[in-house]
């Protein structure tokens, strides 16, 4: 009586050698950890981090009760972000739109020459946060809503004009065809054709980007760029963590807020 | 003898707002929002001439970058930002996998459900520069809160979209582990993981390229990296410094783009 064999081994997910090259890719990964780490705390003072749990809880005690008496100070900084956001989204889906028809492959004037330009333009800025946008606002055109605008307007270029973009891709050809088929002129084309396709996707992308923005121009006052972040600027800076707080809850309640406005109006679009 | 008169222009139908007083409503809002809201605008237009001068150096300075002569600065803030983008992801993806399980509803009982979706709503509810301002203030200036930082904000980004993805894997494959007699933990590792893995890797990939992006952020309110690096270089008014700073944002931005979108396409 022979035994079958092959019953009794353990099954295994992968071959040997698989699971060889598995565990070098995870040692190889755990040993750039280790030497990030390395790198990173070497200049760290950990007296510091020691004595964080004890910072945490004076900051704690220091933010409690809010002092609720600052909110109608706050009133004003909150409709100036409020601003800044919607202005800058305005702006920046201005300047996006001819970004986006010059970056698609269907609608591009210039293959060559005009499309390489445009997808420059959609990564450089989305490559760079709307804080070093202000950052730069700032020094250039003086610290106020006005370069809080511009920056939001410009990070939003690079957001709308990429999703727009892929939807001008994404339309449906047969929809064109026939549009030309009647003897449509290239301006008639783009305002039968294409826009109806794309406007459903065009009303999402800004009011999602109108909602990104509402939150990152909370913060864009840090750099002087104007709104509330300005106010909790002021707060850090004279140590008065009472105000935080109330700032904190303020900027929260909005984003929340702006995040179920957008998620409502992109429901009933789409 | 009447023919009826054929219609020679043609208007498009309204695509999203069907109801003519709808739309009249809304273009009556919008037009005294913009009053209001340009009124309050207030704008400086000396200070802004005055700075259209500083401006043109500026993109002189984008032209004509300058990595040299600040270029030790550069590169230190540039090793901080690599180092504690990698090992910020790192870490948050090891913390956000359990969380991420957590929060699973078809993984996790009630209670622990409640509280995963807890550690993740706050921690997307919060902006990265306000939570970095807060590990400053605690651990002190330099990279160590900076990293902190990022690994609490892929908590939040990769267990929410993990815990999304368990909810809404292939049951079927569950149940035929299940019905082999195996234990929670024996379901997990073979049912559940193999079904998500690809997904973790892609989102990793990507929470590593956002993580460099924000580590150039962080910096302003010094939490170490290259940010810190660039907020010096323009507070000194060196364009040019600040130019090559940018520019070496954007091509590990690109490269990051490309090679992390490459990888996710070979591994999936």
């Amino acid at each position: 009586m022979t035994e079958i064999s092959h019953y009794r081994q353990i099954w295994s997910h992968r071959t040997p050698r698989a699971r060889l090259l598995l565990w070098a890719g995870w040692l190889a990964l755990v040993a750039l950890f280790v030497w990030c780490w390395q790198v990173m705390t070497q200049d760290t003072i950990w007296f510091f981090v020691a004595d964080a749990p004890q910072q945490a809880a004076d900051i704690g005690r220091r933010m409690l009760p809010p002092r609720w008496s600052y909110l109608p100070e706050l009133m004003q900084p909150l409709w100036d972000t409020l601003n800044i956001a919607t202005l800058g989204t305005l702006g920046g889906v201005i300047m996006a739109v001819p970004v986006a028809f010059f970056a698609a492959r269907n609608t591009t004037p210039s293959v060559t020459l005009l499309r390489p330009v445009a997808l420059f333009i959609i990564v450089a800025s989305r490559s760079i946060n709307s804080l070093i946008w202000a950052l730069l606002l700032v020094a250039i055109i003086g610290p106020g809503l006005l370069a809080g605008i511009v920056a939001i307007a410009l990070r939003s270029i690079g957001f709308v004009g990429k999703l727009l973009y892929e939807a001008i891709e994404e339309t449906d050809a047969r929809q064109i065809e026939a549009i030309e088929a009647t003897g449509a002129s290239a301006a008639q084309v783009l305002s039968y054709g294409i826009v109806p396709q794309i406007m459903p996707a065009f009303w999402g992308i800004t009011v999602f980007r109108w909602d990104i923005n509402i939150r990152e121009s909370t913060i864009l006052g840090l750099v002087g760029a104007g709104g509330i972040g300005l106010k909790l600027q002021g707060s850090l800076n004279t140590l008065a963590w009472s105000q935080v707080s109330v700032i904190l809850l303020l900027i929260l309640g909005t984003v929340v807020l702006s995040e179920w406005v957008s998620s409502r109006v992109r429901q009933a679009i789409i | 003898m009447t023919t009826q008169r054929y219609p020679t222009t043609w208007r498009r139908p309204p695509q999203i707002l069907k109801d003519r007083r709808w739309r009249i409503a809304i273009q009556i809002g919008i037009v005294v929002y913009l009053f209001l809201a340009i009124g309050t605008v207030e704008v400086n237009w000396s200070r802004v001439y005055d700075g259209l001068e500083r401006g043109q150096r500026f993109v002189m300075g984008f032209l004509q970058p300058d990595f040299t002569s600040r270029w030790r600065d550069i590169s230190q803030g540039l090793v901080e930002s690599l180092t504690m983008t990698l090992t910020s992801t790192v870490i948050g993806v090891a913390i956000s996998v359990p969380i991420g399980i957590g929060a699973a509803r078809n993984l996790a009982p009630r209670w622990v459900y409640y509280v995963c979706r807890a550690i993740i709503a706050v921690s997307r509810a919060l902006q990265e520069v306000i939570i970095a301002i807060f590990f400053v203030a605690m651990f002190g200036f330099g990279p160590f809160a900076g990293f902190l930082t990022l690994s609490f904000a892929t908590i939040g980004f990769i267990a929410k979209l993990v815990a999304d993805d368990i909810e809404e894997i292939d049951e079927a494959q569950v149940e035929a582990v299940r019905a082999t007699g195996a234990s929670w933990a024996q379901l997990v590792n073979y049912a559940v993981q193999p079904q998500v893995m690809p997904r973790l890797i892609g989102l990793s990939l990507y929470r590593l390229d956002i993580n460099f992006r924000e580590s150039a952020v962080i910096g302003i309110v010094g939490a170490g990296g290259i940010g810190a690096t660039l907020n010096t270089a323009i507070d000194r008014y060196e364009y040019d410094s600040a130019g090559a700073i940018l520019l070496i944002i954007i091509g590990i931005v690109m490269i990051a783009e490309y090679s992390s979108s490459y990888l996710r396409k070979f591994l999936q």
